[in-house]
């Protein structure tokens, strides 16, 4: 019997209660099962109503909560934009802002062109090319919050490995205060995200390169084009797509990152490395005002929905 | 003359700049190890240098295995990953299928859905979530991210499968469907075992992104014997005194030795993952 395990029960059912028609009803169930759409809802169903519940409810349940004012204890309170409007008047709100900002920019830029450049270089016939590659995207794989307490070490200000060098080889008298002042912690931030992000960029720019046909260069050697000319010319137009939707993904990741600030600056020193994802916890999790964090969490919505506006434009194009 | 002219442009053009790729990529490993096999004496001496290891010592790695649950972190992680791993895959399946291959109505709608979904960050979810998961009485279970795990994973893979399903031919189907083959036959025995590489692919980048997971970890396990690598390291590893720095580079080695193994051995699969979306899109 080849029936659909999906229809089994049902199927079963109804054999149980008319048994004396079995082969008609059956019959007819199977055909009715057999076409394309029935056949298509019946497979879809169960991911659709898992993704319903773990995804679609709690998002439009945090859009819910965002109206409510719950202290740990204590029933909530309805408070419609109140907590919206409480953020409007929080300066750590706009400081979360502008750093996710700034944070998002600069390590997008320095993983894009650094990518780009990872990408040029890899992109040339040399020995153990493959296990090259390998080695290069191990910052992706690793689990993100081990490798940034490996960073954090490196940036301790006695004995880590950056003013250990700085020190020891007389560039500096003293160790800078990597993660203790708030510009530094900034940069700091930055350094470990692009560091992390930039094989992402460098692997699918490469994938990118790989699909230009040599045809293309050589037509352009002939026609008398230069290094920088082919490069211009025939490289980055070729490029655009792949680095568009690298760059769109990883703004979104970069955008809503937590992981990162968390484990290495908590948000300090007095809130200049905060994130939007950071302060959305700190406010939930850490002071347990669940409405307000569910605000700042959905303050970050029209952003995302900005760049899959750009995101589906730029598909439907093509 | 032209080959001095090569080999100039060979060291400039490649050798420095792939050296200097490398280096920043792995010196962090480097010292993580160069770290963890120090004894504390030599760690923090001042004038020893930071860069060569005077007394090879195993020492760190002991007291991690003996005083911390640092093994029942790497089964939790294990479990976790390979049972969401597992979902994620069985229900991804189940989106792509019919949105690669069959015609109804809606299905270019549900297409862009699921893609959405695909971008749509934890960190929104994440407040009504632990609410979701308290209600649910799943608070310290690994239950509760072995479901919460595939809603991150369910779409991309989703996604990605969509792509290798859309590659086989429509008239391999229909060929088995003349043969009296149901569409469920046709699907199991027929299309499914070609898109074996989309499945591998699929299966490592999601095994591997469930073993990074972090913020949903750090919200519903809180008990020790129920954490997972990245927040037992976080969580207990980091203590107010200052001597740990050993001890918390051997975690964080050993914590990422399973997943480089794993993806080590499938890197062809996992590039191949990796850059699907970008380079097809």
């Amino acid at each position: 019997m080849s029936t659909n395990p999906a229809v089994g029960t049902s199927g079963a059912a109804a054999l149980g209660a008319r048994a004396y028609r079995s082969v008609g009803v059956g019959q007819r169930l199977r055909e009715f099962v057999e076409r394309e759409w029935v056949f298509s809802w019946l497979i879809l169903t169960p991911p659709l109503l898992f993704l319903l519940c773990f995804l679609g409810y709690p998002f439009f349940y945090g859009v819910y909560l965002s109206f409510f004012r719950r202290e740990v204890a204590g029933s909530p309170t309805y408070v419609g934009f109140g907590n919206f409007i409480t953020l409007a008047s929080d300066p750590i709100f706009w400081q979360s802002v502008g750093n996710t900002i700034k944070f998002t920019a600069a390590a997008t830029v320095l993983k894009a062109t650094g990518g780009l450049g990872m990408a040029l270089v890899m992109n040339q016939n040399f020995r153990m090319k493959a296990i090259t590659r390998a080695l290069l995207l191990l910052p992706f794989i690793v689990p993100t919050v081990l490798s940034t307490v490996a960073w954090q070490w490196i940036y301790d200000p006695g004995l880590g490995l950056f003013n250990r060098l700085l020190v020891e080889s007389g560039l500096m008298t003293k160790g800078v205060s990597w993660l203790g002042n708030p510009t530094m912690a900034m940069v700091s931030i930055i350094i470990v995200n692009t560091w992390r992000g930039l094989p992402f960029f460098g692997i699918s720019i490469l994938a990118g390169l790989q699909t230009i046909p040599v045809e293309l260069h050589e037509s352009a050697t002939i026609d008398g084009a230069s290094t920088w000319g082919r490069f211009r010319y025939v490289t980055l137009p070729s490029l655009l797509p792949v680095i568009f939707i690298v760059t769109t993904f990883s703004i979104i990741l970069t955008f809503f990152d937590f992981q990162l600030v968390y484990v290495l600056t908590g948000g300090g020193p007095a809130n200049t490395t905060h994130l939007m994802a950071t302060y959305a916890y700190s406010l939930s999790v850490g002071v347990g005002q669940m409405g307000l964090g569910s605000a700042v969490a959905l303050s970050m919505v029209p952003v995302l929905g900005l760049l899959l506006v750009l995101l589906t434009f730029y598909v439907r194009k093509d | 003359m032209v080959g001095e002219l090569t080999w100039r442009k060979r060291l400039f053009g490649l050798w420095l700049p792939l050296g200097a790729f490398c280096v920043i990529a792995l010196f962090p490993f480097t010292w993580m190890a160069a770290t963890s096999l120090k004894t504390n004496a030599e760690l923090y001496d001042p004038k020893a240098n930071p860069l060569t290891i005077r007394h090879p010592s195993l020492v760190h790695y002991v007291s991690l295995l003996q005083e911390t649950n640092f093994l029942t972190w790497v089964a939790n992680t294990m479990m976790v990953a390979v049972v969401a791993t597992g979902i994620s895959l069985l229900l991804g399946t189940m989106l792509a299928y019919p949105l690669a291959r069959m015609r109804f109505r809606g299905a270019p709608l549900l297409a862009i859905a699921v893609a959405v979904t695909y971008l749509v960050p934890q960190t929104l979810l994440f407040v009504p979530m632990a609410d979701l998961i308290g209600r649910l009485k799943l608070g310290n279970t690994l239950s509760a991210v072995m479901l919460t795990y595939p809603t991150l994973l369910v779409p991309f893979i989703a996604w990605l499968l969509m792509g290798y399903f859309k590659t086989v031919p429509k008239e391999l189907e229909e060929q088995a469907l003349i043969d009296g083959a149901s569409r469920w036959r046709a699907m199991t025995r027929v299309i499914l075992p070609l898109c074996m590489p989309g499945f591998i692919s699929a299966g490592i980048f999601a095994f591997t992104l469930a073993q990074n997971e972090f913020l949903y970890a750090l919200l519903f396990l809180s008990r020790s014997d129920v954490r997972t690598v990245p927040i037992g390291v976080v969580g207990e590893l980091i203590r107010g005194d200052a001597f740990y720095w050993g001890q918390l580079m051997a975690g964080a080695l050993l914590g990422s030795v399973p997943v480089a193994l794993i993806y080590s051995f499938f890197v062809k699969y996992y590039v191949a993952g990796l850059t699907a979306g970008a380079v097809k899109g």
